[in-house]
């Protein structure tokens, strides 16, 4: 095989060698080298639900916002209420188009009063960062790029807090709140958010940092996780998946993430956004779990329209489930769905959110 | 799941499959490295008995967490057993691929067709 050229060559996180160590499969994801299983994504997964597993989300980005006029530019940018966001708070928006479609979802953290730092899916990253820049012009604010600053690590599962309470040096977060902590004396923002549908906390610190903090995680029983596990355990939970369930040319009323908008901010897409919502969607995002055998996959189409965004088999459920946009007059739970997997008619039902839950 | 083997009285197509031939019939599954690279099996659904299938060509699909793969026949033939376990316990591909993990037994259309396959020895060359 060539040596890949510098341009291609595949990022790696700081814990890299630790991951090709433990036998990790290590797949390109978004221009970096990441794991997407240790062990096997169903040990992993069920780590998650029942004790604690830690996933390196290194590659994740981070734009930080600075200035007198941060929060009004984010007002601008993100589809949440910014004002809402108190300093030591976490907040979900979506960044729009001026059409109204979907740019990256995103976590917005307020570390200070005239600080902010949202993390970025890392496919986004670039586009994200250029289109923060674009519009800070008007604002007295300043936009940069951190994603190399910070490593993330995202600790979940029923003793995830547990875990890393006994490295803290104070008491961790509350759920969508986030707090400087030094955790073994290494300065550590811990935010109680994550992607899993269990109870736990995500970590951004500096790359330098991680190994320390994960191996001793390790010591004290959290089990390594992949992204395969990261997406069974989001699909269960029915998170969205940006580049599957979310994108540029689907709006976020259709993906269900209304209540993440807040229209009268005037943020860009805003007028797309409320039309939509007035007129009611033509099409919905709903989860749907498969009523016999079989798996459906992204990009099968559902008998009437629509078709599957995201599909997988649930570990904890032991069924195929997954999320569909389709016509909205047959997005409602309960509804019959014929899927065509692959040229083989699989039944399955709208269901509720989440698609698993304790 | 167990360490990498290739037994040595099987016969292997490049595509990762084996075939135990017996007579006129053969068992076909799929390789070590194959299982290995899907990751855990959780679904595979046997074909029909009686199905004709084409050497070089899919006859079934497995699917992992992730992904879905076809399953080539490594020989020509009509299927006349399925391994009906595996519906219920796909896992056993992952942890026996030669034993439990078989996924068909086919009557041979051509016997010569053999010849094209590898053994243990030349297929473990293609892998590395």
């Amino acid at each position: 095989m060539a040596a890949a050229s510098p341009d291609t060559a595949l990022k790696h996180t700081s814990l890299h060698e630790r991951h090709a160590d433990a036998g990790a499969k290590l797949v390109p994801f978004a221009g970096w080298e990441m794991p997407v299983q240790y062990a096997g994504v169903r040990a992993e997964h069920l780590a998650v639900r029942s004790t604690c597993g830690i996933f390196d989300v290194s590659h994740m980005g981070e734009i930080e916002v600075m200035g007198p006029a941060a929060g009004e530019l984010l007002q601008r940018l993100l589809s949440n209420d910014v004002d809402k966001l108190e300093v030591g708070g976490a907040q979900y928006s979506v960044l729009c188009n001026e059409d109204g479609g979907v740019l990256d979802d995103l976590f917005t953290y307020r570390l200070a009063k005239d600080h902010y730092l949202t993390v970025t899916n890392a496919a986004n990253h670039e586009k994200d960062l250029a289109w923060f820049r674009r519009h800070c012009e008007p604002f007295e604010a300043r936009v940069s790029d951190s994603a190399a600053a910070y490593a993330m690590l995202a600790v979940q599962g029923p003793l995830a807090r547990e875990i890393v309470q006994s490295m803290a040096d104070a008491p961790l977060p509350d759920r969508f709140t986030v707090r400087r902590r030094r955790l073994l004396g290494k300065d550590v923002l811990v935010a109680g958010t994550g992607y899993t549908g269990e109870d736990g906390v995500e970590l951004l610190l500096d790359p330098a940092d991680a190994l320390t903090i994960w191996d001793d995680a390790l010591r004290r029983g959290a089990v390594p996780a992949g992204l395969a596990a990261r997406d069974t355990l989001r699909l269960e939970a029915c998170y969205h998946l940006y580049g599957n369930d979310l994108m540029e040319s689907r709006g976020p009323i259709e993906a269900g993430l209304g209540w993440a908008c807040k229209e009268a901010t005037g943020f860009i897409g805003s007028e797309a956004v409320a039309a939509v919502r007035a007129a009611g969607p033509d099409e919905r995002l709903a989860p749907f779990k498969l009523t016999g055998p079989g798996i459906a996959r992204p990009g099968n189409p559902v008998a009437g329209g629509g078709e599957v965004t995201s599909g997988t088999l649930s570990p904890c459920l032991g069924i195929g489930i997954g999320l569909a946009y389709l016509p909205a007059a047959r997005a409602s739970v309960g509804t019959e769905l014929d899927i065509d997997v692959r040229g083989r008619v699989r039944g399955a039902v709208v269901a509720s959110k989440p698609l698993y839950q304790r | 799941m167990a360490d990498a083997s290739y037994p040595e009285d099987l016969l292997y197509h490049a595509e990762h499959d084996w075939a135990r031939i017996e007579g006129d019939t053969a068992t076909f599954g799929v390789t070590w490295f194959a299982q290995d690279a899907l990751g855990e099996v959780v679904f595979f659904e046997p074909p029909q008995v009686g199905a004709r299938i084409t050497g070089g060509e899919p006859y079934a699909e497995v699917e992992s967490v992730k992904a879905v793969s076809d399953v080539i026949a490594p020989l020509s033939g009509e299927i006349v057993e399925v391994n009906a376990a595996l519906a219920d316990g796909p896992e056993a591909i992952n942890e026996d691929p030669y034993g439990a993990g078989w996924m068909v037994k086919v009557r041979l259309a051509d016997a010569a067709e053999k010849d094209a396959l590898m053994d243990s020895a030349a297929y473990q060359q293609t892998l590395s």
